[in-house]
């Protein structure tokens, strides 16, 4: 299993677009991800979960990635967060 | 067999083209127990699989059509088709439970609605519970088999025929097919109707049950002039309305040799006759047909249209595109008029009793001051490039205009202050509360101007729901009682050497009008495409013989029907 930490920088947080682009990018993988949030955990390929832990700015986050290509699935996962100004 | 049916004419114009009905269909279901799961969740991979391809093809063709932004709502529903979580739960219910796929989904679909609408305080979230509805309802009529209506794939000139119209189902309308619309609820002053005048088509509302009245593909005339509708025409009934509506483009030429006229009476007086508008967009139909300025630029689109807060920057570029493009010619901004019937979902209000004289326009704006700040920042800034005219909505005391202007100046002071290009403006108030009415001459000493919303006025004074069928006969707008207080407003106005106007549907209307020239109203504010019948309308009209009407109207008259009968054996 890839694990990454992440602090949200973005002013609005995991929300609308920035979510939808995270979402497509977990998606292409066969990787079970996850995004853990204040001890709750969501499967970072669906939109409804990832909205629902209603990640605001400052917050720190966990992405977990578990399966054949979990090394490729963070890395990709880390490039969308930082392309959209979610972290840094 | 051919039918005649009735309603409200809405907006002018003839159009003959085959129906199509804009209704949602019954989706009602019945909870059942299920022996076959596997066949239950072929069903249900079926219909999403169906979803999915209709939405992936109005996606396509409303981005080519509507424009991308437009298209993005879909993108977001074929997320929630494709979200684990949610189609994924509803077959894991169907597996667990033993239940039928739309019982199944219902349950999943109502668990994430209840959910997101919990979210208070994220109104995007709660947003997005309308999506999940949307999704829920499209998989939902597959599994029973029904159609919904897709309007955004409509590809030949159809009438559209719906219960009601609302934005956000005129938002998905190719207006390039879209021939008039048929309802069968609302007045003059329903969006369907707003949104028929502004697009120049025709449109009849209130015509009490045209959707079950007319069929799909029924081939269909509408005279937005009369209200007749008439369903499958004979031959001879095509041939009388296409010469109709040859006449009617006719008068419009006639009409269009005025669009650079001067607005003037036959005694040679100038009145100002100007557009209301909602977007930029509709700042070309407003050129197009003549206006001397913007009467009325309702703010509240700005809001309704996004997802979120609109920012100042994205404010500031649609006040400066209106304000820009009339070169020079005044421009009336209404701050945002939220509330009554206007609500936005990332903006939640308290449910109330009655909203129409509860929280809405100004009443919000001054007690969420960073939403109106942000309003008047972006006001203020677009202020140099053009003649703009600040409007304040529904105020009933001095107080609250004060408050608003005192926030207005501490606004342009910062702004002056962060080195900010400021240009010169009008403030003024629409008059739409009997109390700022009748204490017209105490404001006119402090604002600069007054525009009359007859729409609210009329239903405030006579305290009826303008919306509400079985009072709808209390909408009198000729009615001595409101003459007197518009007279009171415009002679105010006058003593102090301000102007007044109106930006209701009243000040294009053909017997309204010529009560107005006679009060001496300065600005009309209208429909854009009802300034040239208007011009048309005041060349043949004589001031002096106006006031003496108007005296009559207010002083002799009794009833709305007198004064239309006035009006009509004057002008005879």
């Amino acid at each position: 299993m890839e694990k990454r930490d992440f602090h949200v920088i973005a002013e609005t947080g995991i929300h609308a677009r920035p979510a939808t682009l995270l979402v497509q990018t977990a998606s292409k993988f066969n990787s079970d991800i996850n995004l853990e949030y204040k001890g709750k955990s969501v499967n970072l390929k669906s939109i409804m979960g990832v909205m629902s832990l209603g990640v605001g700015q400052g917050a720190d986050v966990t992405i977990s990635a578990d399966g054949a290509d979990e090394a490729e699935a963070i890395v990709a996962v880390d490039e969308t967060m930082k392309k959209e100004g979610l972290s840094e | 067999m051919t039918t005649t049916l009735k309603g409200i004419a809405a907006s002018d114009g003839v159009a003959i083209a085959k129906a199509y009905l804009l209704v949602q269909p019954d989706l009602s279901f019945s909870k059942s127990a299920i022996n076959d799961v596997t066949k239950e969740t072929d069903r249900l991979q079926s219909a999403i699989a169906k979803s999915n391809s209709e939405l992936q093809q109005i996606r396509d063709i409303a981005s080519k059509s509507l424009g991308e932004e437009e298209a993005q709502v879909f993108d977001a529903h074929m997320m929630i088709l494709a979200d684990p979580e949610f189609t994924g739960a509803v077959k894991q219910k169907i597996e667990d439970e033993k239940v039928n796929a739309e019982s199944a989904l219902d349950d999943v679909a109502t668990t994430f609605i209840n959910m997101f609408e919990a979210m208070t305080d994220n109104p995007y979230m709660q947003e997005r519970a309308a999506d999940v509805r949307d999704v829920t309802k499209r998989i939902m009529a597959h599994l029973l088999g029904v159609e919904l209506p897709n309007p955004a794939l409509i590809d030949e000139e159809v009438i559209i025929v719906a219960h009601d119209l609302t934005p956000s189902d005129t938002a998905q309308l190719n207006k390039k097919y879209v021939k008039a619309f048929v309802t069968d609820i609302g007045g003059r002053t329903a969006h369907s109707a707003i949104m028929a005048r502004s697009l120049e088509i025709p449109a009849i509302v209130g015509a009490g049950t045209v959707t079950t009245d007319i069929k799909a593909d029924q081939q269909v005339i509408v005279d937005g002039n009369t209200g007749d509708i008439v369903v499958e025409p004979t031959a001879a009934d095509v041939a009388k309305y296409q010469q109709l509506a040859k006449e009617y483009a006719a008068q419009k030429a006639e009409w269009a040799k005025l669009r650079d006229a001067r607005t003037e009476t036959a005694d040679g007086k100038h009145f100002e006759l100007a557009a209301n508008i909602g977007t930029p967009k509709d700042l070309a139909g407003a050129t197009d047909n003549g206006a001397e300025a913007i009467g009325l630029y309702r703010t509240e689109f700005l809001y309704m249209d996004s997802p979120e807060l609109p920012t100042e920057d994205d404010q500031f570029d649609a006040y400066k595109a209106v304000i820009e493009g009339m070169n020079g010619k005044p421009v009336v901004v209404r701050t945002m008029d939220i509330g009554g019937d206007k609500h936005l979902p990332y903006l939640p209000l308290p449910e109330e009793m009655n909203p129409f004289l509860g929280y809405r326009a100004i009443r919000i704006s001054l007690s969420r001051q960073d939403i109106f700040r942000t309003q008047l920042r972006a006001l203020l800034r677009a202020s140099a490039f053009g003649h703009l005219r600040i409007m304040f909505p529904m105020i009933a005391t001095l107080q609250e205009f004060r408050q608003a202007k005192a926030i207005l100046d501490e606004e342009k002071a910062k702004l002056v202050a962060e080195g900010t290009e400021v240009g010169k403006y009008e403030v003024g108030i629409m008059i739409e509360i009997p109390a700022a009415a009748v204490l017209a001459d105490q404001f006119a000493k402090e604002v600069d101007f007054f525009s009359i919303g007859t729409n609210d006025l009329i239903q405030y004074t006579m305290a009826a729901d303008r919306g509400n069928e079985h009072v709808s006969y209390l909408y009198q707008p000729y009615n001595p009682s409101i003459l007197r207080l518009v007279k009171h407003v415009i002679d105010s106005a006058h003593k102090e050497g301000k102007w007044a106007g109106m930006c209701g549907e009243a000040a294009g209307d053909p017997i309204m009008a010529p009560i107005l020239v006679g009060l001496g109203l300065d600005e009309f504010s209208m429909g854009a495409t009802s300034i040239l019948k208007i011009r048309s309308l005041m060349k043949r009209l004589d001031t002096a013989e106006m006031a003496k009407m108007a005296d009559k109207a207010l002083n002799e008259s009794l009833t709305n029907d007198d004064n239309i009968k006035l009006v009509k054996d004057t002008l005879k």
